[in-house]
């Protein structure tokens, strides 16, 4: 290849310099980017390469599918518990199992306290050193910095004297010379363009979010006894709720539930006074840069979360709807089933693994999914098989499979979430869009881009912050009613099960579209496959050469200097990657492991 | 460069005054299980020794350790990072990326070798010639065993880097190997949990830059303060176990009583952790409050041992022979008296010979 147009449309050209980045940071898990520049640095060929493999699906063959949402929860201690209860979900699917409404409640409650958690973290500590310079933060009149805090939020730490103090923290931590994580980065490059003001605003509330973050989780400790990786029960939740009655210490009582609505008061106040009016002053100093689009105008998907009635995965119930968005047109929004196998399937092409029998190039849908770790090289690459200088994408590339949405490569995530929203009309969503669109005087189709993405991620953490509320309430008004159940054990016991069962658990974590698919025969796992969200985003390419969402993002962006990577870790953070949910092996019978290398 | 800042410079710079600096040390020293008189040597350490670089590492791993270590309420995690000690490189946290990023590890050495701490999240797998992990190209064990022969000790954060954790469970197709099988040649603390608690962390690392030494381990490697304790002898619901009442399922009344979940599968009675002292995410809770049984994370291959809901059949630890499933039966029959006489002689019997089936089991 030199120059070439994939059947999803975009113009690839590897004729320019490559630019390795390994490692990428500020993510979850080992990722690798290469690009292409041509003569005006401009990216004109990009590569994503899953750097990780850990083989959870194969671990799991055999267990007890009770166990399954402990195991799976390992996949990711970021996202934390999403896995767990996508698990709970695939198994309660197979089995037939109905929750109770407070059990449903009480899930919704801490997948949207985790997605309040994670948007505010990935935000400040992961994506914000994109934007914001550190070192700019030291030239910052504190006054005018409280001028501005003051201008577009009622947070109340903001006088001058608190970012003077801020300031001359910095200060001295930069003076000392030992700069930690500040080291060696990017500081004065011409990509900021933040007045120091804004920095040190910026730089101020990377640090009261570092401190408040670990607030939101408390819930997760109320209801599962810990964060990360709280505890959960297929069945429905292991707390008990307990208001009336002797020994009410032993579950979740009046205390406790008082202290969740504190959590959420506060969680809404800091997203909403804190994160949202940084990200808006933020984004008007981008205004002009509007890459990163990528598949985002064309192809997006949303399995739909947070069941409103219990145990009902459908749009009817989703309080985030289900749906997919083809070739951008977004008068029509089609529904999206995981169980369909024309739908949803995997392709090994350019992945090292390799598919039983001779046709390398079908795609296999989970259900039916196998993989055989097969770690080579193309014949192109530069280096050793084990000090790569450069990949070679024409062969394989990948510790990521590539899953297609009927043959398409799709784009998921909060920015997924809220176009298929928008299109759906969802009128919540619909008014957050368009106000922040009218805030920043921006078109529908700014949405469409690197910080469209980063956008919608902060419109939807007040979204869940708020939703909280609601659910809570919700909640309440149940037990109120006498309503104190948490978990059907009717099912409880494998003998009340069939001899083979089948099921998919689906649902959208903070990072996108997430499903986990089961077979069950007698009462132990047999097969066990799970298709995460930033297998969709970091996709290599497929059989016909359709390259996913990363690497489409990138193509077409202006790199101020090829040397510094900042461009390319803006576009990939605003993804919010995490390679440890990502890299993932199927085997539907456990002959593959013979074929792993014993050295 | 400027000359380093003491602990203590950087704590006063922050306003903070020489009564609430002792008070610090004081707590510290209790937090900790030391006695008063320990407060002082804290103070005297902080005072004058310079904040020590620490290298943190990921392999393979799920990134929960560095979430909790976030979780810290006491020290907060954004004073040690930025106040405490030198977070001179950590893939998740740091701005740089690439080979700007690959650089400080580099300059770590040149600067600090023999000097920095080496905090190890994750594990290195060995099969396919390391390339299940790969960072910058090349297999993750290779950067491990680069930066271990340079560091002054290592910090084996959570279960897969003490033990090898959930990709490690049976079958362990990658062959993720916990570092201390890698690692031969320094001293390694195991801080093991999945993930741990995030004081226990701050705790461990606080204490080697206050002493300058390695917390005392027991025989697993694990700091004794915080892994010398069966949850199980420290569980607010042990008069429930000892009067014989229990969780017979999910959500009953004796759940919602807070009854013992033995009989539901709790691993406290063979896992050693602070959860049932110390608790978690400020001391609110820990799984057993929340009605879920342990999952014993903190212990050596706890995935491979039957499920999560299957009541512990041998209370001994890691294949010791503290009691029999007929002993423990007596107190399932609901002959609470017996059973507890069981228990109580089985833990006299355990903590006889504790120490040698530690020492067979751990390879």
């Amino acid at each position: 290849m030199t120059s070439t147009v994939t059947p999803n449309g975009f113009a690839l050209d590897d004729s320019g310099q490559r630019v390795v980045v390994d490692p990428i940071c500020r993510i979850e898990g080992h990722l690798r980017i290469e690009v292409n520049v041509d003569e005006d640095n401009v990216i004109r060929n990009a590569v994503s390469t899953g750097n990780m493999w850990r083989g959870l699906e194969v671990i799991l063959k055999g267990r007890d599918p009770r166990d399954a949402w402990a195991f799976t929860e390992r996949i990711c201690g970021v996202c934390t518990g999403v896995h767990a209860l996508i698990s709970c979900r695939s198994v309660e699917d197979a089995l037939g199992i109905d929750i109770p409404r407070n059990a449903n409640s009480i899930r919704n409650l801490m997948m949207l306290a985790q997605y309040t958690q994670d948007h505010l973290v990935h935000f400040y500590h992961l994506h914000a050193l994109d934007w914001v310079d550190v070192v700019s933060a030291l030239s910052a009149d504190p006054a005018a910095t409280s001028a501005l805090q003051q201008s577009i939020s009622p947070w109340p730490k903001s006088s001058p004297g608190y970012f003077r103090d801020v300031q001359n923290k910095i200060k001295r931590f930069v003076e000392s010379g030992q700069l930690g994580p500040f080291a060696n980065a990017y500081w004065g490059s011409p990509a900021y363009k933040l007045p120091p003001e804004a920095n040190l605003m910026a730089v101020t509330h990377y640090l009261e979010a570092l401190d408040f973050q670990k607030e939101i989780v408390k819930i997760h400790t109320i209801f599962g006894g810990r964060n990360p990786h709280p505890n959960w029960l297929v069945g429905g939740m292991p707390c008990t709720l307990n208001i009336n009655d002797v020994g009410s210490a032993g579950g979740v009582n009046m205390v406790w539930l008082n202290q969740v609505s504190d959590i959420i008061d506060k969680s809404i106040t800091f997203i909403d006074q804190v994160y949202i009016p940084d990200l808006t002053a933020i984004a008007s100093f981008y205004k002009d840069w509007g890459f990163g689009g990528g598949l985002s105008s064309q192809n997006v998907m949303s399995y739909g979360e947070f069941p409103a009635i219990a145990n009902n995965y459908t749009n009817e119930s989703w309080m985030m709807p289900n749906g997919a968005i083809l070739n951008g047109d977004l008068s029509t929004v089609y529904d999206v089933d995981p169980r369909d196998p024309e739908q949803i399937q995997e392709f090994v092409t350019h992945s090292w693994y390799k598919y039983d029998g001779g046709d390398q190039a079908r795609g296999l849908h989970p259900w039916d999914g196998e993989t055989d770790p097969y770690f080579e090289l193309g014949p192109n690459a530069k280096g050793t098989k084990t000090n790569i200088e450069a990949i070679d994408e024409g062969g394989k590339y990948s510790w990521l499979k590539a899953p297609r949405w009927r043959g398409n490569a799709m784009e998921v995530g909060p920015l997924a979430r809220y176009l298929v929203a928008y299109a759906r009309g969802q009128q919540d969503i619909v008014d957050q869009v368009d106000g922040l669109l009218a805030a920043l005087d921006l078109p529908v189709g700014a949405l469409f881009s690197t910080l469209g993405r980063t956008a919608a991620r902060g419109l939807e953490c007040s979204w869940t912050a708020h939703k909280m509320r609601e659910v809570y309430d919700d909640m309440m008004a149940n037990v109120k009613a006498g309503d104190i159940a948490t978990a059907n054990m009717d099912l409880w016991e494998p003998a009340t099960w069939p001899g083979v069962a089948q099921g998919v658990g689906f649902g959208e974590a903070p990072r996108g579209a997430l499903g986990h698919w089961i077979n069950i025969a007698d009462t132990k796992i047999a097969n066990y496959q799970c298709i995460v969200p930033t297998t969709w985003n970091a996709s290599p390419r497929d059989p016909d050469g359709n390259i996913g969402a990363y690497e489409a993002a990138l193509l077409g962006t202006p790199m101020a200097d090829p040397a510094q990577p900042l461009e390319i870790l803006r576009t990939i953070h605003s993804f919010d990657p995490c390679l440890a949910c990502a890299s993932h092996i199927i085997s539907p019978d456990g002959q593959e492991l013979a074929s792993v290398k014993i050295r | 460069m400027p000359a380093q800042e003491t602990f203590y410079e950087v704590m006063r710079q922050h306003g903070i005054t020489r009564r609430s600096f002792v008070k610090f040390c004081s707590l510290t020293a209790a937090g900790l299980g030391l006695g008063p008189g320990y407060a002082g040597k804290i103070a005297h350490a902080l005072e004058t020794k310079p904040r020590t670089p620490v290298i943190w590492l990921h392999g393979l791993e799920c990134t929960c350790c560095t979430e909790s270590f976030i979780r810290s309420g006491n020290p907060l995690a954004g004073d040690v990072i930025l106040s405490m000690l030198s977070l001179d490189y950590d893939d998740t946290l740091m701005a740089a990326a690439g080979h700007q990023a690959e650089e400080l590890l580099e300059q770590t050495v040149a600067k600090y070798d023999g000097q920095f701490i080496l905090a190890c999240e994750g594990n290195p797998p060995l099969n396919e010639d390391g390339m299940y992990c790969i960072q910058a190209g090349r297999p993750y064990v290779e950067k491990l065993r680069y930066m271990a022969d340079h560091c002054k000790a290592i910090i084996a954060w959570g279960s897969c880097a003490s033990w090898g954790c959930v990709q490690a469970a049976r079958p362990n197709p990658t062959r993720a190997t916990p570092i201390h099988k890698v690692i031969t040649d320094k001293p390694v603390i195991k801080v093991p949990g999945c993930p741990p608690i995030a004081e226990v962390m701050t705790g461990v690392i606080t204490y080697m830059l206050a002493f300058e030494q390695l917390p005392p381990l027991d025989r697993q490697g694990r700091p004794k303060m915080f892994y010398g304790q069966r949850l199980h002898d420290k569980c607010y619901r042990r008069p429930h176990f000892d009067a014989g009442q229990f969780v017979e399922r999910f959500d009953d009344e004796g759940a919602r009583k807070g009854y013992c979940l033995y009989k539901v599968g709790c691993k406290g009675p063979t896992t050693y952790n602070a959860c049932s002292t110390v608790e978690w995410n400020g001391g609110l809770s820990w799984p057993v409050k929340s009605g879920h049984g342990c999952l014993g994370c903190a212990e050596d291959n706890f995935w491979d041992k039957g499920s999560f809901y299957n009541p512990v059949t041998n209370f001994g630890v890691m294949g010791g022979a503290e009691a029999t499933a007929d002993k423990i039966g007596g107190v399932l029959a609901g002959a609470a008296a017996v059973g507890v006489a069981a228990h109580a002689a089985a833990s006299v019997v355990g903590r006889m010979t504790r120490g040698k089936s530690k020492e067979t089991s751990h390879d």
